[in-house]
């Protein structure tokens, strides 16, 4: 077989996935509206903290404000649940089919989450964009906007992170679903990924703002790559060489996921106890 | 009435026993749900070592707002589970049909439907935030600050149900459980979690006049703490204040007699 046919089937079940996701908008609408009253509402919190005391942030307020509608515009990127389809899988039994599929388990399960991610996050994106980087501005709200990237060099290495970003997602959720393999049950898996994953990735807080030896840690943690390194490098909070070790780090962190990944799947399935009937 | 509130209690006993049946699940469920309110929390800390304050407020005082909130709303999330689930589950299913066939309110049943013990997490959590809020602040528990606190409790359960109750009213239209009405609730409670006068005037002016989150947690925790408004509420008015909670939950349920008399069944 040649390099593309091995990796059509890859490319059909992204693309596949993409455009069903796709078709919710009313879901995309509501996630973005509710995602923009929540920027609000932390934007206001913000201002009220930096109000008493700016000297002590670790960042200025439009690059927190920055921060945060970037957050609100990627939210759905965050691996919070298992795939809710192998889920179902899990829980009708379908998941034996996987393993007759003459596909790699894990690159399947791979895209099907890249894909899902991916197709929730466009519109959302798009809409935020629209909304916190444009119509703000226009409307002379500009102080409480998304800023753009304040040089292209920002831009690009940002581009390059939120590649990273996509992919970390993708490997955390196959990692969620290869738990709820393993617990035979989703809830478990699912109750304590969201927080975990909301407090390490920077998006209750950005990691900035924890207390300065903890930033360190924080900021080699794989999570970390999810929000706290691509934002700040967008808004240039990270930039130069120390971006591109950041950059390195994420993909070395997706990397070592998704190698652990592909052998705890492999483990996992081949004690698969098939529910259902 | 009486019988109304016998039946509510079987309902009641009936939901605890079911959720009993499998105390390991329903404890593993409780304990990721104080884990996941108590690690949010932890955000709200790293603020205020960073800042020291918010507007005039320490951390100590924050947390009392913050506490009394999360009860609030972990009461409101436990028994308003029917009104929550009321689009996807009985209207689109056309299972609402089997409630107006008993002789009893449609508004009872779904208030009996369940009570979630699984909000004991952030309960618990709110308690522990309130524990932390007592200890850092020079707050004193008196009978009347406990009194004044239950009723806000009360008040805000009131409030957030009637915002549930809105939400499947709005389904009768829509035919699903209409989740835009999360950033009322979601949103009103996380807006809730800080005192109200650091934010913006429109925004506080929302808060107390349109979805009056405001008079449920901010006025009246002032009156526990014996303070005065800094923003020039009567002080009469800071302890009966939940009551537009009760006056919420009774518009709502007014509503939601239009939208039950609108109903055409779409099951099959």
């Amino acid at each position: 077989m040649t390099a593309a046919e091995t990796l059509r089937p890859y490319a059909a079940v992204f693309a596949g996935r993409f455009q069903l996701t796709l078709q919710y908008r009313a879901a995309a609408f509501a996630g973005f509206i509710t995602q923009c009253w929540f920027g609000v509402i932390r934007i206001l919190i913000f201002a009220a903290f930096y109000a008493g005391g700016a000297a002590h942030a670790p960042m200025s307020l439009a690059n927190a404000i920055t921060y945060t509608w970037l957050g609100q515009a990627m939210l759905v990127f965050l691996p919070w649940n298992a795939d809710p389809d192998v889920t179902e899988m899990v829980r009708s039994g379908a998941v034996a089919y996987e393993r007759l599929r003459p596909v790699d388990n894990y690159a399947w399960w791979f895209m099907r989450a890249m894909a899902w991610s991916v197709a929730r996050v466009a519109p959302r994106a798009a809409l935020m964009i629209a909304f916190a980087g444009v119509a703000m501005p226009m409307v002379g709200l500009g102080a409480w906007a998304l800023a753009p990237p304040p040089t292209w060099a920002a831009a690009g290495l940002f581009a390059v992170s939120a590649v990273g970003m996509v992919l970390l997602s993708a490997a955390i959720t196959v990692l969620i679903n290869i738990a709820m393999v393993r617990a035979m049950d989703e809830r478990g898996p699912n109750i304590l990924a969201a927080p975990i994953v909301n407090l390490f990735s920077g998006m209750v807080v950005p990691l900035a703002f924890f207390p300065d030896w903890l930033r360190p840690i924080l900021r080699a943690q794989p999570i970390a790559g999810l929000v706290d390194i691509p934002f700040s490098i967008y808004f240039g909070g990270l930039s130069g060489w120390s971006a591109v070790g950041a950059i390195g780090l994420q993909f070395g962190w997706v990397l070592a996921l998704v190698a652990f990944g592909h052998w705890a799947l492999e483990r996992a399935m081949r004690r698969l106890q098939v529910q259902g009937g | 009435m009486l019988n109304g509130l016998r039946l509510y209690g079987r309902y009641c006993a009936a939901s605890l026993r079911a959720q009993m049946a499998y105390p390991g699940s329903l404890m593993m469920m409780i304990s990721g749900q104080f884990l996941a309110t108590a690690i949010e929390f932890i955000g709200v800390w790293a603020m205020f070592r960073r800042f020291g304050h918010i507007g005039a407020w320490t951390f100590g005082e924050v947390c009392l707002f913050y506490g009394l909130v999360s009860v609030t709303f972990s009461v409101a999330d436990a028994i308003s589970r029917g009104f929550d689930i009321f689009g996807s589950v009985f209207v689109r299913t056309g299972g609402f049909d089997r409630l107006l066939l008993r002789p009893r309110s449609p508004a009872l049943q779904l208030m009996g439907y369940e009570l979630r013990l699984t909000r004991i997490g952030r309960f618990t959590q709110g308690i522990g935030v309130f524990g932390i809020g007592v200890a850092l602040s020079h707050f004193a528990v008196t009978p009347a600050a406990i009194a004044i606190l239950l009723f806000a409790v009360a008040g805000g359960s009131a409030l957030f149900t009637g915002l549930m109750v809105l939400q499947a009213t709005l389904a009768f239209w829509t035919l699903e459980s209409l989740e835009a009405v999360n950033i009322l609730t979601y949103g009103g409670e996380a807006a809730a979690e800080y005192p109200l006068n650091v934010y913006a005037d429109w925004f506080r002016k929302f808060l107390i006049w349109i979805v009056p989150v405001g008079c449920i947690s901010y006025l009246p925790m002032l009156a526990a703490m014996g303070r005065a408004d800094p923003l020039g509420t009567p002080s009469w008015f800071l302890p009966i204040a939940p009551i537009a909670g009760f006056l919420f939950l009774g518009v709502a349920l007014f509503i939601w007699r239009f939208g039950v008399a609108r109903y055409a069944s779409s099951g099959s």
